[in-house]
């Protein structure tokens, strides 16, 4: 059983932060703007709020200084990516040029800035925000193993996005507007629906969620911060494509990622799968060549919003 | 006519684009130091040159790597496919020459060539998946790419290392080629002295104009066109548009795969480290086709301009600059480069007044004609 919940628990570190990224870039594909500078924005998010909790390490510790560097990378995905709004939205830019732009801007900044503060590009800092056990439920049999014991406050914190993700997008006018823009913006301009401003909000929304998933990323899996974040926005991007634009699927795929790269990270501490002798490179390549497989089965009928990465034109017919 | 004009705005939307990230990564160096930041710019404008011959030399040396992954994906652009995967046909292709080259021993002159066409072959192989799962499946190219991508570094990882006669065990790399398999220098050496460049520079050099013909001289690169620009009109048309995906894919692979093999025959010392991280080539790649507005030459100057700008970087450490710096103009570059559509407002705006002012001098008048592109399909 120890085992089941050992995996289940290392899933949750990869999975969440790919889950709380793709949702991320659903919104902003969802309006009508294909963001793949995820990757960028998640680099500059960890970056910023890393270098917060490496600045306050002495002075603050525990939950209240991760919230902190939460709101900090949130606010740093933001402004990040109104670099990518501006050019998609304003300037009509190709949408694919941008994001590289991005792309290549966040770790060369990162590093420069990080060798101008501290000499080295590499930002330690002190994990002590691991929970042991949540208190009460994590006495729960079985739930409380699976969910409340050895976990972060933001596995929560992306559960939360994906149930507010949900209803923003299914159950809300915001949401009903914001898959207009992606799908025939020219109707929803015509319905009365503002869609710069709803591009934009795609986008900002995209923002806040890629740099919380930078931070998301490096916190539970590492103790420094090296300037990137190991090809996780490429892969929110396949999960996204993965999930269809949907936020439940997107939650199964990013569980099905996140399972493949537990169990490749994990599998030498797991006798019954460590027995097989299957070197290791193959359980790293699992995750790559399961998606690949998967994909051929349902791309099919792919469901990309239709007017995503073309760039809003009032005149066109 | 209506095409010149275009290129003629490309080109100067490129040119903006350079003056803006040159003068934001100025200011950027001013910032953090204000004294050694002229010139510090001054060496990233002119470092290349700072040991004459041997600089431009190895100008082009770094060039020929990026000017081929950027071929690639240029190529793949102009065929309505966004090739991010030349990272992974980059490194497929690099293990298929160096492969050859450690271990084919009895080939002589032509080992080389041997070892090149095997990394050829190889990226060709790591295109091909994409393109097929593309035709055949509609699967987005940009994700099974990426998946490729990882495939390919672990896979090349995997074999290097379990693969006893071409690892390093020490160091923790292949071995390095024979040398036989070198890429012979082809008279470049002569012209610059004691630098790396080697025939690889020239063999990029024939792959843009290759590319250059195919894709607009020849009725396949016209097909491969048509498709990007519509799938359904160009299957109306009678051409096969699913042969057309998969081989754009694998020529976009094939040319990132020659990339690996240069950049591995080089001679250099350059060996397939065992790390796991994508190549940034492919990615710089992505980069140098932007700036070079996906126009195979402009692709050859974009990856030789980029190549002058790192060279010139590496001098920026002697002020106590990182040379991320150079990373960040790039960035920059490309991000003003997608803005084409200020300069292509400004241009019109100066041709009508440049047009008003004519006919009021009495010149004639702009000439009127038809679309150029539709006659070539002939």
């Amino acid at each position: 059983m120890s085992v089941i919940y050992f995996i289940f628990q290392q899933t949750m570190f990869f999975a969440i932060p790919l889950l709380i990224v793709a949702l991320g870039g659903m919104f902003s594909e969802r309006s009508g703007v294909v963001n793949i500078a995820l990757e960028g924005i998640m680099t500059m998010g960890a970056f910023t709020s890393i270098l917060f909790l490496n600045l306050t390490g002495g002075v603050m510790s525990g939950q209240g200084q991760l919230l902190i560097a939460i709101v900090i990378a949130m606010i740093t995905g933001v402004v990040f990516s109104l670099f990518h709004a501006y050019a998609a939205i304003n300037m009509k830019a190709d949408q694919t040029i941008s994001g590289t732009a991005l792309n290549m801007f966040a770790p060369a900044f990162a590093i420069f800035v990080a060798r101008i503060i501290q000499g080295v590009q590499q930002i330690q800092f002190s994990n002590t925000f691991r929970i042991e056990s949540v208190p009460v439920l994590g006495s729960i049999p079985v739930i409380g193993d699976l969910l409340f014991q050895n976990t972060y406050i933001t596995t929560y914190i992306g559960i939360a996005i994906l149930i507010v993700s949900t209803i923003v997008l299914y159950r809300t006018r915001f949401g009903l507007r914001l898959r207009a823009c992606g799908e025939h913006p020219q109707a929803a301009d015509a319905a009365g629906v503002n869609v710069y401003r709803m591009q934009y909000a795609g986008v900002i929304i995209s923002g806040a969620l890629a740099g919380l998933g930078g931070l998301v990323f490096v916190v539970p899996t590492s103790t420094n911060f090296n300037a990137t974040v190991s090809g996780y926005g490429f892969l929110a991007l396949a999960v996204l494509i993965f999930g269809q634009w949907k936020p439940v699927r997107i939650m199964w795929a990013s569980l099905f990622f996140g399972l493949t790269k537990a169990i490749a990270s994990a599998y030498s501490g797991i006798p019954f799968l460590n027995n097989f002798g299957i070197p290791s490179y193959l359980y790293k390549m699992i995750p790559y060549i399961a998606t690949l497989i998967v994909l051929i089965f349902t791309s099919k009928n792919s469901q990309a919003p239709r007017a995503s990465g073309v760039p809003y034109d009032k005149g066109a017919r | 006519m209506r095409k010149k004009k275009f290129d003629y705005t490309g080109v100067f939307s490129s040119v903006f684009a350079i003056i803006i990230g040159l003068l934001v990564g100025f200011v950027i160096l001013l910032f953090c130091n204000v004294q050694q930041a002229a010139p510090g710019f001054f060496t990233i404008l002119t470092g290349a040159f700072t040991h004459g011959a041997k600089g431009v030399g190895q100008v082009f040396y770094y060039s020929t790597t990026i000017i081929l992954t950027g071929l690639s994906v240029g190529f793949a652009f102009k065929t309505g496919l966004f090739n991010i995967g030349a990272s992974g046909q980059f490194i497929v292709g690099g293990f298929g020459a160096v492969y050859v080259g450690v271990m084919c021993e009895n080939l002589g002159g032509v080992h080389w060539l041997v070892a090149l066409l095997a990394g050829v072959a190889l990226g060709a192989l790591w295109g091909l998946v994409p393109g097929l799962l593309k035709a055949f499946f509609n699967v987005n190219e940009v994700i099974s790419a990426i998946m490729m991508n990882y495939i390919g570094m672990y896979a090349v990882n995997w074999f290097v290392k379990s693969y006893k006669p071409i690892f390093n065990n020490l160091r923790n790399e292949s071995k390095p080629v024979l040398n036989t398999a070198n890429i012979p220098k082809m008279g470049l050496d002569k012209l610059f002295p004691d630098s790396s460049i080697n025939g690889g520079f020239i063999i990029a050099v024939l792959a843009v104009l290759l590319i250059y013909i195919v894709l607009d001289k020849t009725t396949f690169g016209y097909e491969l066109k048509a498709v990007g620009y519509n799938r359904d009109a160009s299957r109306y048309a009678g051409i096969n548009e699913k042969k057309s995906i998969v081989l754009s894919m694998m020529i976009a692979g094939a040319i990132s795969g020659l990339s690996g093999a240069c950049l591995y025959l080089a001679g250099t010392g350059k060996h397939i480290e065992i790390v796991d991280t994508i190549a940034d080539e492919g990615f710089t790649g992505i980069s140098v086709a932007l700036l070079g507005l996906c126009h195979p030459i402009g692709i050859l100057f974009a990856g030789i301009f980029i190549a002058y700008l790192t060279a010139g970087g590496f001098y920026l450490q002697l002020f106590e600059f990182s040379t991320e710096i150079i990373d960040i103009i790039v960035a920059i570059i490309i991000y003003f480069s997608a803005f084409a559509l200020i300069v292509k407002l400004l241009i019109q705006k100066l041709e009508k007044s440049r047009e008003a002012k004519k006919q009021e001098n009495g010149g004639p008048p702009p000439e009127a004609e038809g679309n150029g592109k539709g006659g070539k399909q002939a």
